[in-house]
This record gives C-alpha cells, structure tokens and sequence, in this order.
C-alpha cells in the first residue's frame, strides 16, 4: 500500500513539473519561440477540461449503477464538435472579432454593453459552478483517502487536505492566470498545464482500462461477456434522460464559462477549431472507451457496499498495481487541478471585470480620470477574485461535509450553466434579441434551476421543507419543484431541463418580441449576427469630444505605459501623423476600445470611453444618415472645392484680362492723343504757308519758295510719321513678312553708316572697331540695317558733345553677337530710360525732331527676327547693344 | 495537356465537389444525432413483458462506439479533403453563401 504521504510527495512533485512547465512556456512565449505552444493539438488537449474529476471517477460510478447513460455526457460535445460549423465557428468568430473575455463579457457585449446583463450571467456562474470547484476537491481528497490505511486515517484530515489542495490551486492560478493582464495576451502557461493534464488523465484511464480488459478480464470477447452477466448486462434506459442530458451536455459544452475561456478566448487560430472537431471527439472516445469495462470488473471484485465512484483507483489497488493506482490518482488529480484553475480563471474574470472594476470605478468620483495605475487595480481585483472563488468553493465543500449531495452536483451545475444558452445563441444568430429578452430569459431560467434543480438536490428537509415537496409551496400544488404545473411522472433532471430551458427560452424569445432594442444594441446585434459578413465593426463615438491625451492617460493605466504608446504610435502612424498623438476618429476609439474589452471587458471598456467621450452613442439610423449624409456631403464639398479652385482661377484671368484691357485702353488714348498732336504740327504749318501763299499779295519769289519748301518739308515729315506708323502698325500686329538672305555684318554696317551719312550734316566722327573675321549672317538683312541706320541717325541727332563721336563695335561671346552703338553725347535720365523704348517716346523736346516712333521700331524689328535691343547706362553717353539674333549669329560661324 | 486546354471544366468539378463536401460537414452532425437518438427505440425492461427482450449491453456499448468512430472519421476526412483542396482557407472559415 502507498502511504498518504508518498502520495502527497508525488503529487507534489507531479505540480511542481506543471509549474515548470508553465513556466518555460510563459517564457518561450514572452521570446516569441512559442509557436508550438499554440498548436492544434494544445488547442484540442485543452478543451479536455472538460472531462473534470467528476467524469473522470463519476463516468465509471455513474456506469455502475446506470449502464450507458454515463455517455450522454460525451456524446453531446462530440456533437458539438462535429457539427462545430453550426454553432461554434460563430462563436470563436464572434468572441474573436469582439475580444470577449468571457461568456459574461460575450453576452454583455451582445446586449448593448449592459452591465446588468454582466453582473446577471457573473452571479448566475458564480452560484452554477462553486459547487462544481467545491466537487473537485472533494474528489481529490476522497481519492486520497482510498489509499490511506485504517492507521493513518487520524493523520489525514480530509478537510484540512482539500484546504490546502484548495491552497495550491489558487496559488497556481494566480501566478499563471493573472501575469498578462490583457486576455488577448492569454495564458500560455494554463494552457500548456493543462495540455499537459490532458495527456496524462487520458493515459491514467487507458492503462486502467487496458490493464482490466486484458489484465483482469482477458481480452475484450471474454470482456463483453462479463459486460452482459454483469447487473447493468442489459440496455435499461431512461429514454427521457438520453436525450435530455445529450441535449443538456451539448448546450453545457457551449455555455460553460470554462470552455469558453479554453474554447473563444485561448483560441489562437480558427483553424484549430477545425482540427478539434473531430480529434475532440476522438479524446472523448478515448476516455469513455474503458468506462464500463472498468464498471463492471468493479462490480464483479469489489465487496458490495464500495463507492463505484472510485473504481478507477480501488479496482487496480484491489489487484496489488500501487504503481497504476497511483498513475490513475494523478489522472484524477490532474482532472480536478486543470478543471479548477480553468474555471476559476474564467469566473475570476468576469467577477472582477463586471462586479469589481464597475464597483471600483463608481466608487470614486473622478471615475476612469483617476490618478495611478489602473492596471494594477485590475491585477489585483483579478487575484482577489481567484482567491475569493477558490474560498468560495472550499466553503461549500466543507459546509456540504464532503456527502453525497456533492455527486449529483456535476448535472445541476450543467442544468445550471445551460441557462445562458437561449441568450448566447439567440444573441449571434437572431437580430431581435433584445437585452431585455434576455434578461427575463436568465432570470426564469435560474429561478427555475434554483427551485427545480439546486434547492432540492439538498435533499427534502434541508432547504425545501418536505412539505414544499409533497403540496407546494403555500400549498399550490401546481408549484412542486419536481412536478411544475402538475406534470408528474418526469425524472427531476429531465423535469428541471425541460422547464427551465423551455420557459428561460419562452421568456427570451417573447420578451425581446415586444420590447425594443436601444440603438447601442442594435448595432451590436448587427454586428454579432452578421460577423462573417463585416468583421469590422461601427458603433457611435463622439469622436470630437474625447481628446488624445485623455485616452492615452487612461490607456496607459490599463495597458500599461509601454503598450499604450505603441498602441497610440501605430494609430498616429496609420493617421499619417508621424510623431504626435493620433485624432481620436470614431474608428481609433473603437479599435482602442476593443483593446481595453481585452482588458476589463466590454462593459467597463464601454464604461470608461464614455466617460471620457461624454457617452455620445449614436443610434443605427442616425449613424447610417450621418454615413449617408457625410457620404454626400463630401462629395458635394469635392465637387465645390474644385468649382471654386475654378471659379478662383477665373477671376483671376478676368482680373488679369480686366487690367490688360484698361491699360490698353489708357495706352490707346495716350496713341491717340499722341498721334494727333503729332499729324496736328505740320498740319498746322502746313496750313497757315498756304494760307499765306494764297492770301497774301506781294509776296517775292524768294519769299514763295521758301513757304512752298516749308510747305513741302512738313508733307514730307507728315509722310515718314504716316510711314513710321504704319511700319509699326504692321510689326506689331506680326503681319509683317520677313525676307531672309545671307549678307556680312561688316557690309551692312558700311552700307547703314553711309545711308546714315548720307542725309544728314552733322559732323558726327563714326568709328569702327573692326571685327575679326568675316562675320556672315542670315537674317532680314534690311530690317537689320534699318535698326542699324536708326540707332546712327540718332545719335547724329541727340548727340549733345562738343565733338560728336559714335563708336561701333562688335562683340562675340560663345554664339552670342552683340553689336555695340557707343557715344559721349548726354547719358539718358534714369527716369526715362524705361521708356525709351515705347512709342512716341522722346527724351526732351528742345531738338526733336522725331515722332519718337525710331526706337519702338527697332525693339519691333528686334523682337521680330529673334533679337533684342537694350540700352546700357553709362557715365560718358549712351551705349546701345544690338543683341543679334542666335540663330543668325551661329550661322555666322 | 489536355487538362491545360480546359481548366474550367477541372476546377467546376473541384469547386462542386467542395461545396457538396462542405454539406456533407454540415449534415453530418444531424445524421450523429439521429444515429446516437436509435437507442431510444430499442426495448427495455421497464416496457413490460409482451415486447421484444432488452438489448445486451455489450451490443449497445458496440453500437454506441461504432457510430462514435464512423462520425470521427467521417469528420477527419471531410477536414482532410477540404484542407487539401484548393481555396479552403478562408471558404471554409466562412462557409459559403
């Protein structure tokens, strides 16, 4: 016989190499070498927390005293899994898509962030599952005592044994379970742990199978004829609890609070979901292969009288294996451990975020704008929580006195869990689900579990007087918590299924009928029922209120500082706004809302936003107006931002169009009023000498000829104006046409110094500063020339110095060709050098003698072949550049 | 070669046989139930003594196993053929409209 306290040491040692284990995990995740640890196979193994002490020892009791209706507990999930495209690949989407953090947080997610829904489904898993804690210590210190002897029975207390196994689960949950905060983050090391227990509560049952079919039984033909000699030889069934409790284990399956933290929120991949669909039911096989060899070799060798709920362990110890009892002990320790923390872990969640942190929050007056840390608020509100439940469980444990009421407990729990079915299913599949739907659904559900089911498992007498059960409560008859509305005959499990779940999914479905959902829930019901269709999601944030640095305050509080900025710095980098804070848009307020759901669920998430953004939600109409609106608006602004970029470019042209036209016109009237003083000059002259040749008598010969050559001089100064104007009628205009030959520079300017010479007496000295080389060029060789002739006769007329002097010269720079027109007369005032160029422009007036028409001319015939003509301002004269056109001159080379 | 000609009529076939396979996923936990649910027609002790005599355990434990071991393979191969085959990823994620 193995003594209590090798055992002990070997269960010590046996936790101690799970601590390990989680802890190398939890490492080789936080390096990021944890990629093995988030296989499909982990995945399906830890959905194995399914199978608790209570169907580790219980399946083979359960099969003793009632055949094979221990298997309706298997067969319900195995249907789950198989048909995982039904139900469960919605809800790992959805808890994925809305970062659920537990069945609580799902529902009140669902529901329109309630927090009364919350605290609802937190109470209800409270009560449902403490029980179940409390079962599993008590089937590990019950295993324990089997293998203590009658001598050691006074050393081994079993409650002070089930305190501190309670003591060492509560220690590992919350060293593992509470070391990330963020839920997202998930529990590596609680799941490698319980992987870990899965494979060895799987072998401890097979070897003992194994070990009866071939060890005891000899083989599985002499097997199944034991099977059919023995007491439970022949099928006897309560047709009613097959399918009721394959119905109950199936919806027990979804709504556990345990499987759904293993199932949803340590889910890692979907995909796994699909390799766990059939090699889960593959596990459950396994484990229920050898359930009823074992039942009936129990039956057959032990004494009557012994627990079959300890078979597993008794039967191998019957037979001298004290290594295989102790193998089979750890199964069972394994069992109840993973099912304790997972539940506990799950529970803690939802105590601490939908009890604890709304409490906590409300409390203080500056609710999420608190100073300090939240997170550890969080951590330790967390912890509190394990601990609390764990207590929790340990107290009923021991106020239950470890009796028989506690085996019933495993299918009241169940009952009990059922109850958030019709809310959770209804909630993803049917958009009429209303909060307050569900709300009375929960509430009728529990209150019947609590009356049907819970109350009476206590037995008649310890809560529900006997009378209660005989006549009713207050004598209604029709009120007998095993026989509702009168209906007898039901076995109390079937009679507490049926009606609870029956009347928790009336209320459901009816009340959400009439009530009507808030916006909030609507939206999220949208976004639940839909969610393969948009996994993106919309709800109504005033963006505009909440600043960034309140959000980043409040978010470092919970997700810490380090995590908080690169959240914050990703978004800002998405926005496009490098180095700053992010705008708090409705998308990022959603997203960073979702963040901290991960956190402290979705209802205090929801919470803490709102408090900061003014709790602005917007309803599902308004929000499509507003996207339908916002929509058309900006394509209206669009199209009015590039009418006006029009518009603006319009008035601009006709502004610039505006001022060419009035300073056209201003210059036309200065033409006018030009051309008319100058045509008026010599007309005048012209006028008052023939009126004198005509009018007056007497007049010599002399005298005649000298009015008649005055006459004549005037006609023809008026035809060189007519002339000149018309020449710069016709340059400006460009109908001029240009005729192209090939002459010499130097020839042209002889020919233009003599043409220049040739009508005039002044004596103005022309120099030449020869070229070298014979320039030739190609270019309106008379045009040219008479820009040449006009720049020489100005200067014999306006040169001013006692001894006139021109000097011409020719400069070459690269193909560049200027010819230069020097002279010493009187540099032009400044003032005037800018107009020099226009028309009838003349500098003074003492001795001109031109209509200011030379120059305008020039720059004319310049701009026409390609060239330009500037005046240079100088100290000794005046100097004119002829800047010869490029083309021309490069031909000149 | 041929099958380089005519590539649509290949991947029609592939992309039915998908979808009929995928209904095969679905269907398969209804035909679980109706196979696990047998049990409640076979006769029992209880009935009285004018039916049939009760089932022997070992023949129901064997049914019960068979149906359980016909449903594991049959969801292991429909998961290993929509894996192998083309464009499961996502499709099978999101089922089919």
């Amino acid at each position: 016989m193995a003594s209590v306290n090798l055992l002990i040491a070997v269960s010590l040692g046996y936790v101690t190499f799970l601590f390990a284990i989680a802890f190398f995990a939890e490492r080789a995740a936080a390096r990021g070498r944890g990629a093995w640890l988030r296989s499909p196979l982990v995945y399906t193994l830890s959905l194995s927390i399914y199978c608790t002490a209570w169907t580790f020892y219980g399946a083979v009791g359960y099969a003793a005293r009632s055949g094979m209706e221990f298997v309706t507990i298997y067969l319900g999930p195995s249907l789950v899994m198989i048909g995982w495209w039904w139900a469960l690949r919605k809800l790992v989407r959805v808890g994925r898509v809305q970062r659920a953090t537990s069945v609580a947080d799902l529902i009140s997610a669902r529901y329109g962030k309630s927090n009364l829904l919350a605290i609802v489904v937190t109470i209800m898993a409270v009560v449902g599952v403490t029980p179940y804690i409390a079962l599993q210590l008590q089937s590990v210190t019950l295993s324990l005592s089997i293998f203590s002897t009658p001598e050691d029975t006074g050393e081994l207390n079993q409650l002070v044994a089930g305190f501190w196994v309670a003591f060492g689960l509560a220690i590992f949950t919350v060293l593992f379970g509470t070391r990330n905060l963020n839920a997202n983050e998930r529990h590596d090391g609680v799941v490698i742990a319980i992987a870990v227990e899965a494979v060895v509560k799987l072998i401890a049952l097979l070897a003992v199978g194994i070990f009866v079919v071939w060890g005891i039984a000899g083989g599985i033909g002499p097997m199944m004829e034991r099977i059919d000699t023995s007491p439970i030889g022949q099928w006897d069934m309560d047709r009613s609890r097959w399918v009721a409790l394959t119905a109950l284990s199936a919806a027990a399956f979804l709504a556990l609070p345990r499987m759904f933290q293993v199932m949803v929120v340590e889910n890692e991949d979907e995909r796994h979901l699909q390799i766990a669909s059939w090699a889960f039911p593959l596990y459950l096989m396994l484990m229920s292969l050898f359930v009823m060899p074992i039942a009936v070799i129990g039956l057959d060798l032990m004494p009557a009288g012994s627990n079959p709920d300890l078979f597993v362990l008794t039967v191998p110890l019957a037979q001298g294996q004290v290594g295989l009892a102790t193998l089979s002990f750890l199964g069972g320790f394994s069992s109840a451990t993973s099912m304790v923390i997972v539940a506990t872990l799950a529970l803690s969640t939802m105590v601490s975020n939908h009890v604890v942190m709304p409490v906590w929050l409300s409390a203080r007056a500056d609710g999420a704008q608190v100073s300090g840390d939240v997170r550890n608020v969080v951590i330790l509100s967390r912890r509190a929580s394990i601990l609390m439940i764990i207590g929790l469980g340990y107290l009923y444990y021991q106020f239950s006195g470890g009796g028989a009421a506690l085996a019933a407990i495993g299918l009241i729990s169940f009952v009990g869990v059922a109850q958030f079915l019709p809310a959770m299913m209804g909630g993803i599949f049917w958009r009429g689900a209303t909060r307050w739907g569900a709300l009375a659904g929960l509430v009728i559900g529990f209150v019947i579990w609590v009356y049907c089911s819970l109350l009476p498992s206590f037995g008649p007498g310890a809560v529900l007087s006997v009378g209660v059960f005989d006549e009713g409560p207050f004598g209604l008859g029709w009120l007998r918590p095993h026989a509702l509305f009168g209906i007898e005959g039901i076995d109390p499990t079937v009679h507490a299924v049926t009606w609870s779940l029956a009347l928790n999914a009336l209320a459901f479905v009816s009340v959400s009928l009439v009530t009507f959902p808030g916006p909030l829930e609507r939206l999220q019901g949208a976004q639940f029922v839909n969610v393969f269709d948009h996994s993106t999601q919309a709800r109504g944030w005033n963006a505009a209120s909440a600043t960034s640095e309140d959000l980043m305050v409040m978010t470092q509080r919970i997700l810490g500082a380090d995590e908080a900025q690169s959240l914050f710095r990703t978004e800002a980098h998405r926005q496009g706004l490098d180095g700053g804070l992010p705008e708090p848009t409705q998308g990022f307020l959603q997203h960073l809302e979702r963040e901290l759901a991960a956190s402290v669920g979705a209802a205090t998430a929801h919470a803490m936003i709102s408090q900061l953004v003014g709790g602005a939600s917007v309803s599902v109409q308004d929000l499509m107006a507003v996207a339908d609106e916002s929509a058309q608006i900006l394509e209206y602004s669009n199209k009015l931002e590039a009418k006006s970029g029009e518009l603006v470019r319009t008035a601009g042209q006709l502004r610039d169009a505006n001022e060419k036209l009035t300073a056209l016109s201003v210059q036309k009237d200065a033409f006018l009023s030009q051309i008319s003083h100058e045509l008026r000059t010599p007309m005048t002259s012209i006028r008052s000498f023939s009126e004198i040749l005509r009018d007056t008598e007497g007049l010599g010969q002399v005298e005649k000829t000298r009015y008649a050559s005055i006459i004549h001089g005037e006609a023809i100064r008026l035809t060189r104006l007519l002339d000149d104007l018309l020449d710069l009628s016709v340059l400006e205009n460009g109908q001029v046409s240009l005729r192209y030959e090939k002459g010499r520079l130097n020839d042209m300017l002889e020919k233009a110094i003599l043409t220049a010479q040739a009508g005039s007496v002044g004596s103005l000295d022309i120099r030449r500063r020869q070229v070298e080389g014979m320039m030739s060029l190609t270019t309106d060789l008379d045009r040219l020339g008479q820009v040449f002739i006009n720049l020489i006769t100005n200067a014999q007329k306006y040169c001013d110095a006692p001894n006139p002097k021109l000097v011409i010269s020719v400069e070459q720079d690269g193909p560049e060709v200027a010819v230069i027109f020097a002279d010493n007369g009187t540099p032009i005032p400044a003032e005037a050098r800018s107009v020099i160029f226009e028309k009838f422009a003349r500098v003074s007036d003492q001795k001109g003698s031109g209509a200011g028409l030379g120059l305008a001319i020039c720059r004319e015939i310049m701009t026409r072949l390609g060239g330009d003509i500037t005046h240079l301002p100088s100290d000794i004269g005046n100097t004119f550049v002829v800047h010869l056109p490029r083309r021309d001159a490069l031909a000149a080379q | 070669m041929s099958e380089q000609g005519r590539p649509p009529v290949f991947l029609e076939r592939r992309s039915y046989r998908r979808r009929r396979m995928m209904d095969a996923l679905r269907f398969l936990p209804v035909l679980g139930v109706l196979l696990w649910m047998v049990p409640i027609l076979w006769p029992t002790a209880a009935d009285g003594p004018t039916t049939a005599e009760a089932i022997s355990m070992s023949t129901a434990v064997v049914y019960v196993f068979a149906v359980w071991c016909a449903l594991i393979v049959a969801a292991l191969a429909l998961w290993s053929f929509l894996r192998l085959s083309p464009e499961m990823g996502e499709d099978a994620g999101t089922g089919q409209r």
